[in-house]
């Protein structure tokens, strides 16, 4: 019996529960972390006498791979400030799709620049709010800025079968990844 | 976003982790994704109306029956701050109450587990 993870990160109003909720087998529920003094990171509390704790949530799903494992979807919390959660999300995940709205571009840099940094394999995924894409999918590479292997797919995320496609890609890619790293080590 | 009220008293802090009675480390480090089951001497214990109060019995009853819940859901279901639920999941593991399955990670795993795990992933994700 064992379990492993996956994280859904974008900007706020991206769509990352709408998407996690598409292929949850339960309603996605919301899990609370206390930031405490001791875990303060890059915001320095101590300037402010009273402000001790700051709540952070996620929202995530769950899907019964087979008998003896379960895979979780682990929605980062909208801020990105709090990275001391990130962490914790990210250590030991397969991976990590990146939600762009083409509209707001930006929202979705920072999340970018903690997987490379992380050297946690990701993949971005265009949520195609209304049916309509804004943009094709080089555009938005060329406009990220990421390395041609980093797949680029467009979905939308209330649909199970799209959502289910974009994990699929994401899985193949890290498996791809892994295999080549094997073959020809750098 | 909302920011915490300022007034609020430096307490704070101390009130989600009434129920650890102020303890904040746990017994054990659990993953947000581990696996709990609660153990046969967990499911007696609830019979017999256990001692470690009324968290300790909900999380047994939660966790029974094949039922495995991950950490995170097991706090998100209580609505307890995932600190707090890590506590007493911990205190209730060293007592053999409940079973931890911790997650496969791949940072840890070597190449060949990974593997597995990923193409399992794969097939599951395909079937669905």
């Amino acid at each position: 019996m064992t379990s492993a993870k996956i994280v859904i990160a974008g900007g706020f109003g991206v769509g990352k529960t709408t998407l996690v909720g598409s292929v949850s087998e339960i309603t996605p529920l919301t899990t609370e972390a206390i930031m405490t003094s001791a875990g303060v990171g890059v915001d320095d509390n101590r300037q402010v006498p009273g402000k001790m704790t700051t709540t952070v949530a996620m929202d995530f799903g769950r899907i019964s791979i087979d008998r003896d494992l379960i895979l979780y979807l682990f929605g980062t919390p909208g801020q990105t400030r709090f990275w001391f959660m990130w962490d914790e999300l990210v250590r030991g995940a397969i991976g990590a799709v990146v939600m762009v709205d083409t509209r707001r571009l930006a929202d979705c840099f920072a999340a970018i620049d903690f997987f490379e940094h992380r050297r946690l394999p990701y993949l971005v995924a265009i949520n195609c709010f209304d049916g309509m894409q804004y943009h094709n999918p080089q555009d938005v590479r060329d406009a990220l800025a990421i390395s041609g292997d980093v797949p680029v797919v467009s979905c939308d995320a209330r649909n199970r079968e799209s959502t289910k496609n974009v994990l699929i890609s994401l899985v193949e890619y890290v498996l791809t990844m892994r295999r080549t790293r094997a073959v020809a080590p750098a | 976003m909302t920011m915490p009220e300022r007034d609020e008293p430096t307490g704070a802090l101390v009130r989600p982790y009434a129920v650890t009675r102020g303890r904040t480390r746990p017994k054990l480090e659990i993953a947000l994704e581990a696996l709990v089951e609660t153990t046969v001497r967990g499911r007696s214990g609830m019979m017999r109306g256990g001692q470690g109060g009324s968290e300790h019995q909900y999380i047994a009853q939660m966790c029974d029956n094949g039922r495995v819940q991950s950490l995170a859901e097991i706090a998100a279901r209580m609505q307890l701050p995932l600190g707090v639920a890590r506590v007493i999941v911990a205190d209730m593991a060293s007592d053999g109450l409940l079973a931890v399955y911790e997650p496969t990670s791949l940072e840890d795993e070597t190449d060949a587990v990974g593997t597995e795990l990923l193409e399992r992933v794969l097939s599951g994700l395909r079937r669905l």
